[in-house]
């Protein structure tokens, strides 16, 4: 009855549910969405600040004010998937922050050495709460409200509520710029060059998943999907290549940003295809299936903390790095951005749903919000405001796509009318008897 | 339709589409007042979905089709809406709040109350009387969850009975019930009718539905096959071939009996309660499975099979006094389910849906969860194998799915188990432990599970089989002991038993049914 292998032919015509295909697999769509919803913010503050928002000195600055809040938000993600939250990340933050700049100036440790030791002091931290939720059974959510009070009091114990300077090749290794090298070009030569590897890579990768594919037989996607999806990630990637390599003379795409992005890919690579990040979705999903499955639901859950506290320790570092000190007020209120990330990003209260890419893509929504709004001179306050209606215009979206089942605006009016409407009208919305292989099938929404 | 007086409902031409799927295809269903009717039917044949139509789970709007329910169209756009007009359902799966005691969970959502203050007293009274109707002898402030799923059951009855039913929806009543309170709990539904209570009972227990229905409606692949009235000439076999279109060989595969050596046995295992130290699930439980064989286990509910055989999948119940486990005449430690899946062993849980998957999967992640180690290299998943070793158990099994992209929580109860069952065939046990197989599965699907059975057991693997169908036992095991109060009693060859024999060794003496 059901669709065995004659009734999906390897090769076949063009067919518009395959568009889809060009965005991932199915059930990838809600991340569409949100990514929608990105670009549609982008163009707004665009066009409300008559172009300031995608120059190139405002999107370099994008990615260095902001990658913390997007490294917050890879760690949160794998906290909130487990089921746990992690209110500490801020005093986390500041507390790594304080202690690596005073570090480095009484013991005059180099700036390789403060950032050793605030990833370490990061992951004690986080091994140290971790334990409490793991093998004491406290809820995350407890401890890290006492890990909040903890490290912010420490912070202010050690920095003793002064300021505390970093050394200027701490600034330059974690905040600066890639150098200009090689012939003059009105762009950042290393930009260039990083921008093709990128473009390389996805080339690369697209190819060898195809070859895999065919080698094991597998079932193929049309090959102009792959051809669309590789055009279109290039097309990105050297549109921002171009943008990042064209400002200022000395600027380039921030370290910042490069280590932001390692860590993203290295994170949803994490989440994505190993068996820890299974175990991560099956803890969250529901845990004592995942025990009785075999999986360590308390080592998955010391993980997630540790690894946790370690990123905010490199975001507190981040931090240091571009305010030029590490002072008291540092990282107030990060948890709520970080957080907020995550659920505009598709992910569950309830745990094991949620993204890597979503949170990042959540991130970006908030810190277009904050610089835009910025920029076109909104204060603090009413940032407030909408922030937090966003937060919850986001979210509230997104639970109603699962009452109705898939992704569309238009499917959730529609299914308001639905509940009066009358019946033939049902057949149209609805995508009618999707079978596996109807020949006029329709795209979904 | 022509509007029949002697129908209480009549259901015209009910189509409900999900994405992908189109779960009901006109249907039609007509029920008289007073009856009882069976509504019989393959895993995923829609039959769930039929009563969620109708109770307003599904509201109007969201299927095509018309609910005449005493001669009037209805529209029904929420559960409480069809309550309102007496039609009250009970699930497949259980939602009473188990912390709530049993008055508490009767009037959960509308409460006796004078200006919003409760009136526990009257509320109690009024309890106490429901369970009296229903024959259920405990206190009405005990906490749901110390009761067993029978009784549980009956609550929700009593709690149907407050709402003054009158059309009465029982989804699988029976599937988790023994035969005891399987037998209590017909008689009670028999009971409602004659107080002029109809019902609807959907059952995958052919016998039950012989036993008390009036009259049957069978559904295939979404569509109405046809409805028969129970009269002497409708038996088992008249309606299998309606849900399944041809007639059914022997239910149960040859025992081929290629029995081997004792590989896996369990000595002096005593494990104690987890809340309550001094009483033991098991005691001194010692059990041998040779290769090649199919063990039964019987007992009757909370006996102690589960407990014993999840103490010994790992530890994962109560805590072990003493015992050990050998495997080929060596000693295993299993002291989590780690150590005990790499040893071999394997549990498929009673409980699908809170221990045996997690809904969120879609069928491959799934089925790969207990084993990952098979599809990846260093830790790194290779999603290619496993789609592949997923579809390939889709299609052994016959699990109805598009693909196996789809999340398991949109399958039907028996497709659901058979991705349980997938789930643990991938992880290659050498010992299968299989906690109630077939509850909730349909006649076609439990033999092709009993070949499965069959089959593992002849390539040299040894199967736990517990149950408490007892001529699923008599007729699968090769060996079974009988289990009482955490006490194995006796061991027998299943080949020169009854189940009256069975029985007896199950409750050796009839005071000893403490709470
Ligand atoms: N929410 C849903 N989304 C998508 N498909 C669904 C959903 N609910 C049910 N289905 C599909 O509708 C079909 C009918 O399911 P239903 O639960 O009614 O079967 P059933 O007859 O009750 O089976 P069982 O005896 O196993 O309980 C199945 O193919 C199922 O996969
Ligand atoms: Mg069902």
């Amino acid at each position: 009855m059901t669709g065995d292998t004659a009734a999906r032919p390897q090769k076949r015509g063009f067919a518009l549910s395959d568009v889809w295909l060009i965005f991932g697999r199915r059930g990838s769509l809600k991340q569409l969405g949100i990514l929608g919803a990105l670009v549609v913010i982008i163009a707004i503050f665009q066009i409300w600040t008559g172009g300031t928002t995608l120059a190139p000195g405002n999107v370099i600055n994008i990615v260095q004010a902001y990658s913390f809040i997007l490294l917050l938000s890879v760690g949160m993600v794998m906290v909130i998937i487990a089921g746990h939250i992690d209110l500490s990340v801020g005093s986390v933050a500041a507390f790594v922050a304080i202690v690596v700049a005073t570090a480095m100036r009484d013991w005059e440790l180099p700036w390789w050495g403060g950032v050793l030791l605030g990833i370490a002091l990061g992951a004690a931290i986080g091994a140290f709460q971790g334990f409490w939720v793991a093998y004491i059974g406290v809820p995350a959510f407890i401890v890290t409200l006492a890990g909040m009070l903890i490290w912010r009091g420490a912070q202010q114990y050690v920095g003793q509520a002064q300021t505390v300077a970093v050394p200027a090749e701490f600034r330059q290794a974690l905040y600066g710029f890639m150098p200009e090298v090689g012939p003059p070009t009105p762009y950042n030569n290393l930009t260039l060059l990083l921008g093709a590897l990128v473009v390389a890579a996805i080339v690369f990768f697209q190819w060898r998943s195809r070859a895999k594919r065919k080698k094991l037989n597998a079932i193929l996607e049309p090959l102009w999907v792959t051809l669309t999806r590789t055009g279109i990630l290039c097309a990105v990637v050297i549109y921002a290549t171009l943008l990042f390599g064209s400002g200022r003379v000395g600027t380039s795409f921030p370290i910042s940003g490069i280590i932001l992005a390692v860590l993203i890919i290295f994170y949803a690579f994490l989440t994505s295809r190993t068996t820890l990040g299974r175990h991560i979705y099956a803890v969250g999903g529901n845990r004592r299936a995942a025990e009785l499955s075999g999986v360590h639901a308390r080592r998955t859950d010391f993980f997630v903390m540790m690894n946790m506290s370690t990123l905010a320790g490199v975001a507190g570092m981040l931090w240091a790095a571009r305010a030029g000190a590490a002072g008291p007020g540092d990282g107030t209120g990060w948890e709520l951005d970080a957080i907020a990330g995550v659920f505009i990003g598709g992910a569950a209260v309830a745990g094991g749903i949620g993204t890597v890419f979503g949170s990042v893509i959540g991130g970006l929504v908030m810190a277009v919000l904050n610089n835009g709004l910025q920029l076109v001179g909104i204060t603090t306050d009413r940032m407030q405001i909408i922030k937090g209606l966003v937060l919850l215009v986001a979210v509230g979206i997104d639970v109603l796509n699962k009452q109705q089942g898939r992704f569309s605006f238009i499917g959730i009016m529609l299914g308001r009318l639905r509940a009066t409407r009358a019946q033939q009208e049902v057949e149209e919305i609805s995508p009618g008897s999707q079978r596996p292989d109807p020949p006029g099938k329709s795209g979904p929404g | 339709m022509a509007e029949d007086v002697n129908h209480l409902l009549q259901m015209v031409n009910i189509t409900k589409r999900f994405p992908g799927v189109t779960a009901l295809d006109s249907v039609n269903l007509a029920v008289r007042e007073g009856e009882i009717h069976a509504i019989c039917g393959e895993n995923g044949a829609g039959k769930s979905t039929l009563m969620k139509v109708l109770s307003g789970v599904y509201p109007a709007g969201s299927y095509e089709g018309e609910i005449v329910y005493r001669g009037e169209v209805q529209r029904f756009g929420n559960i409480a809406a069809s309550e309102n007009a007496g039609i009250v359902i009970i699930h497949q799966e259980l939602a009473l709040v188990p912390e709530l005691s049993i008055t508490e969970n009767i009037f959960l959502g509308h409460e006796l109350n004078r200006l919003g203050v409760i009136d526990w007293d009257e509320a109690r009274r009024r309890t106490a009387e429901l369970l009296q109707q229903v024959d259920l002898n405990e206190d009405p402030d005990t906490p749901v969850k110390y009761l067993g799923v029978g009784k549980q059951q009956l609550v929700e009855i009593a709690k149907a009975l407050e709402k003054d039913v009158q059309l009465l929806i029982l989804d699988e009543p029976t599937a988790a019930l023994n035969e005891r309170d399987s037998q209590h709990l017909l008689r009670l539904i028999t009971g409602l009718r004659d107080r002029g209570v109809t019902s609807i009972m959907i059952s995958h227990k052919l016998g039950e539905i012989e036993q008390i229905a009036d009259t049957i409606t069978i559904i295939r692949d979404g569509k109405t096959i046809e409805t028969l009235a129970v009269d002497g000439t409708i038996d088992e076999d008249r309606i299998i071939r309606g849900m399944v279109g041809r007639t059914l060989g022997n239910r149960f595969p040859d025992r081929s009996s290629r029995v081997g050596e004792v590989f896996f046995e369990v000595r002096d295992w005593t494990v104690q309660h987890p809340l309550d130290p001094s009483r033991l699930v098991a005691k001194n439980a010692a059990f041998t499975v040779r290769r090649g064989e199919i063990v039964g286990f019987a007992g009757l509910m909370g006996a102690g099979r589960t407990e014993l055989a999840m103490s010994v999948f790992g530890n994962q119940y109560g805590t072990r006094m003493s015992g050990e486990a050998f495997i080929d005449g060596r000693p295993v430690k299993l002291r989590n389910v780690k150590q005990a899946i790499s040893a071999g062993l394997a549990y498929v849980s009673e409980d699908r849906k809170s221990l045996g998957l997690n809904l969120l999967d879609p069928i491959k992640r799934a089925i790969v969860s207990a084993k990952l180690s098979r599809i990846s290299t260093g830790g790194v998943i290779d999603e290619l194998q496993e789609t592949r070793h997923a579809e390939e158990y889709r299609r052994d099994l016959r699990i109805k799915a598009a693909d196996v992209e789809v999340g398991v929580d949109t399958l039907s109860g028996g497709n659901q188990q058979k991705v349980v069952l997938a789930k643990w065939m991938f992880s290659e046990p050498e010992l299968l432990i299989l906690d109630e197989p077939t509850r909730g599965i349909d006649v076609g699907a439990k033999a092709e599970i009993y070949q499965i059975m069959r089959r593992l057991a002849e390539s040299g693997k040894g199967i736990v089989l517990i149950s408490s169908e007892l001529p699923e036992l008599i007729g699968m095991a090769d060996r079974i002991y009988t289990i009482f109060e955490g006490e194995i009693t006796a061991e027998l060859d299943a080949a020169d038993v009854d189940q009256e024999t069975l029985m007896r060794h199950m409750a050796p003496t009839k005071k000893g049914s403490a709470a």
